[in-house]
């Protein structure tokens, strides 16, 4: 397992790689220039030589392989760079919304794995009944709804019933709990309730498939309670590809959520990507293109783990 | 008649209250100031720097003017006059040649050091004179002090080359933030990120994409002042979000301005708890054809896209859903030198007769041999008003068979986009903060001497009249000169007026002693408000 473990994060050099390349030359490619939107962005009068020693003061003027080659040995020695819009450390920039966001993502992850898990089994299990009817039409509504119309009604909802709101402004939780719960708790649930409804969606036709395989016959015939039939024998093989689906949909969440992070004023890793990119600041659009790449990798390596986990079967690195 | 810069500041007070702009912001009960409290308000945009000099948002001043202090202001309770800020007492020269401040021996800066004239010497030579690599949008404004002088450490004294009978107006300009001069001696561009000031909040953090904190500079010049313990402005990009939080109490004001559809939901849904005050603006949006690009180069093609918009109808209509109210000329409808609405009408583009405006419009670029133009609208992605005000004149345009493509940018890109000539027609403003001729104009002179020009046009004859006017103290024949520019002006459609703002602020009824102004450039240093909780 170690060795497989050794392999995979070896193998993410490659990957990571070929996804800087992408980015940093996809990104000249594309019409702009930061040093006009930034120095011009007032309105103010600017020389052209000031234009110019910006340009030469961010490296913009020196030939794109070099460029390309002082971004790449700042990545390998974890140093980011500078954001060309503030000039402050990317890694501040990204620091103080990354925290954020990943919260909003793991706890949207947690409403999802506790809703959609037994919402999917019981559906699956009581296929046909009305038991089942009301959670597709649940999971479905989930599938239609756009997070940030369920955000906004969330809203609505806390202030016309309950006349409170959350907190606009975010706070570590290590600093408050409730403050930080208070504010994160609406979103991840906005967010998490279409999570939760593609999960369930995949857990009920996995249970489906599972339920009709030889073993689980074999099991009823040998005269297992049909509890453990269920528990034991078909979750634990149905469960495996809702396990792909929620790596994929939390990687997503990263840099994902920027309309919901506008509706309730969140100061998420989304915005300032989208921000980042409207102005054209090549150095944070590429870190957080990276980052996003590098959680997507990770992810997927917690995927298998746990795949390997949950089935004996799946023997990693072994002969 | 010959009028002084006092009987013309009287002229303009007087018609200020004709126009019902007094009457519009209501005298509140205020009682004794309380001491105590955060302000917790929103601003609708996060400010790109610190630098006051080299900035034309209001996300800046919302930002910033609490930690700064200026050498004179306005006094938003007797607008438009003047009062000291830093200064305890000036003296004018009959001939406007010289004007004297005495300031304040009591202030400091955040850190504890004096603020004496030097400080004030060197933030208005950064201002008019900006060292390589500092950006000053001030520059122009300044551009007729000769020499700064400080006879001792709290007197300076600005020597003019041209008397300006506005000048004392542009000492009170809000932007004119008072930098500490050693600081800028070491680091000339060190204001756009590092904040010391002298006023009466002293920086606390700037979270990006956030909030900005400042909690009460006890050392403050102004005896008793600041009421408040702190402030938080919290930027909320979203109309919607920031409604929900005035609607929550999470924050207690926004003090730029809402819609008109805004207002009558906080009004409905908050009933007492919120006090709308509402004024004229000095704000306008434009339309600005790019001269240095075909088809706009020839003044038909502008001439029949100005014709071609029927701003009495757009005022009507979009006034019930954006800030946008009156159809006015280059100077603020109803102030002093603005032109009367019937000789408006007489004016290309500004006519009551739409319909023949229009067949005119068709015949001109038929005439000019593009019968079925088509071009980009650069536009900012702002909902007010820009959003509303872009979909209106694609409409417009479309009503004499031109074809628009509406792009709307972030503010950044789209000014950019404008200062770099990179657009075909765009939707610009003109954001002033008092009512005067030379300010107001000054984005009309040919674009080698006036950098705001975005059309970059070059018209002799507009700079002959606007440096006339500028310099003329007689109130008539100023008025004459001003009416003479507009003409040109509309004839030649390098850029043309669409429509002049309406500022409607809304704050919770326990927010006191901030006062309303027709610009939302003004009032916001925070000194004296305070909540009654």
């Amino acid at each position: 397992m170690l060795g497989y473990l050794a392999n995979r994060l070896l193998l993410m050099i490659p990957t990571l790689a070929g996804v800087a390349v992408l980015i940093f030359f996809m990104l000249r490619v594309v019409p702009g220039d930061i040093v006009e939107v930034k120095l011009r962005g007032d309105g103010g009068q600017v020389t052209q030589e000031t234009i110019e020693a910006e340009r030469t003061r961010l490296g913009l003027n020196q030939p794109l392989h070099v460029q390309f080659v002082q971004w790449m040995v700042g990545l390998a020695t974890l140093d980011l760079g500078n954001s060309m819009w503030t000039d402050r450390p990317v890694t501040e920039e990204i620091g103080v919304r990354l925290e954020l966001t990943i919260q909003v993502a793991i706890m949207a992850s947690i409403v999802a794995i506790l809703v959609a898990i037994p919402l999917g089994t019981i559906s699956a299990l009581l296929r046909d009944t009305w038991v089942d009817y009301v959670v597709r039409i649940v999971t479905i509504a989930g599938l239609a709804v756009p997070s940030f119309w369920l955000g906004m009604l969330i809203i609505l909802g806390l202030l016309y019933y309950a006349n409170w709101l959350p907190p606009i402004t975010y706070t570590p939780i290590y600093v408050d709990p409730v403050a930080n719960i208070s504010q994160l708790i609406w979103p991840a649930l906005a967010v998490g309730y279409r999570y939760s409804a593609v999960v369930s969606r995949m857990v009920r036709s996995s249970i489906i498939e599972v339920m009709k395989e030889d073993y689980i016959r074999t099991a009823r015939a040998k005269g297992v309670y049909e509890k453990l039939v269920v528990s034991r024998h078909a979750m634990r093989n149905a469960i495996l590809p809702a396990i792909t689906v929620i790596g994929l949909e939390f990687a997503f969440l990263i840099g994902g959520l920027v309309v919901t992070e506008q509706v309730f004023n969140l100061n998420g890793l989304g915005k300032l990507f989208v921000q980042a990119v409207s102005r054209n600041d090549f150095t944070l659009i590429q870190s957080i293109v990276m980052l996003i790449a590098v959680i997507f990798i990770l992810s997927n390596l917690v995927v298998d783990v746990v795949y390997a986990w949950i089935d004996p079967r799946i023997r990693y690195g072994g002969r | 008649m010959s009028t002084n810069r006092r009987d013309f500041m009287k002229a303009a007070a007087f018609t200020a209250a004709g126009l019902g702009l007094l009457d519009a912001m209501p005298a509140r009960a205020q009682g004794a100031p309380k001491r105590g409290g955060t302000l917790t308000f929103a601003i609708s945009a996060e400010t790109p720097h610190y630098d006051a000099h080299g900035s034309d948002t209001f996300a800046t001043l919302h930002f910033g003017a609490p930690f700064y202090s200026t050498l004179l202001q306005f006094d938003l309770a007797n607008y438009p006059k003047v009062k000291g800020d830093l200064a305890t007492s000036w003296d004018v020269a009959p001939d406007l040649m010289k004007y004297t401040f005495k300031i304040t021996p009591n202030a400091m800066f955040h850190d504890g050091s004096p603020l004496t004239s030097a400080d004030i010497k060197a933030t208005y030579e950064r201002m008019r004179n900006p060292p390589t690599g500092v950006v000053s949008t001030r520059k122009a404004t300044f551009e007729d002090i000769d020499t700064i002088e400080t006879p001792d450490a709290h007197t300076v004294v600005f020597n003019m080359k041209a008397g300006n009978p506005a000048m004392l107006e542009h000492f009170a300009s809000p932007w004119n933030w008072i930098y500490k001069a050693s600081l800028l001696a070491a680091e000339p561009n060190g204001p756009k990120t590092k904040i010391m000031g002298s006023g009466a909040f002293v920086f606390g953090e700037h979270v990006k994409g956030s909030h900005v904190t400042g909690t009460r500079f006890d050392k403050y010049y102004k005896s008793g002042q600041p009421y408040l313990d702190g402030f938080r402005g919290v930027f909320m990009t979203q109309p919607a979000a920031m409604l929900n939080a005035l609607q929550g109490g999470q924050v207690q004001a926004e003090f730029r301005g809402v819609s008109p559809a805004e207002r009558d939901r906080l009004v409905q849904v908050m009933g007492d708890k919120i006090r709308i005050e509402e004024s004229s603006w000095t704000l306008n949006l434009m339309v600005v054809f790019n001269t240095e690009k075909k088809p706009f180069n020839d003044p038909r093609v502008r001439r029949a896209l100005h014709m071609a918009i029927d701003r009495r109808a757009g005022a009507a209509g979009l006034a019930r859903t954006a800030v946008l109210r009156d159809a006015g000329g280059l100077i603020r409808p109803g102030s002093p030198f603005a032109m009367k609405d019937e000789d408006l009408a007489k004016m290309p583009g500004f006519g009551r007769d739409i319909k023949a405006a229009r067949a005119e419009a068709k015949r001109l670029l038929k005439e000019a041999g593009v019968p079925n133009l088509t071009f980009t609208l650069h536009n900012r992605n702002l909902a007010q008003p820009y959003t509303p005000a872009g979909i209106f004149l694609v409409d417009q345009w479309r009503q004499i068979g031109v074809n628009v493509e509406h792009r709307q940018f972030e503010t950044s890109p789209y000014l950019a986009g404008m200062s770099s000539g990179n657009f075909d027609v765009a939707i610009d403003f003109s954001n002033l903060f008092m009512d005067e001729p030379s300010l107001a104009l000054a984005k009309y002179v040919s674009f080698n001497r006036a950098p705001e020009n975005r059309s970059r046009a070059i018209d002799a004859e507009l700079d002959r009249l606007y440096a006339a006017q500028s310099h003329e103290r007689d109130f008539k024949k100023r008025f004459d000169l001003i009416r003479a520019f507009e003409k040109r002006a509309f004839d030649q459609a390098y850029q043309v007026p669409l429509l002049w703002w309406y500022r409607i602020v809304p704050t919770l009824k326990t927010v006191m002693g901030w006062q309303m102004s027709p610009s939302h450039n003004l009032g916001q240093d925070l000194a004296g408000v305070w909540l009654n909780t």
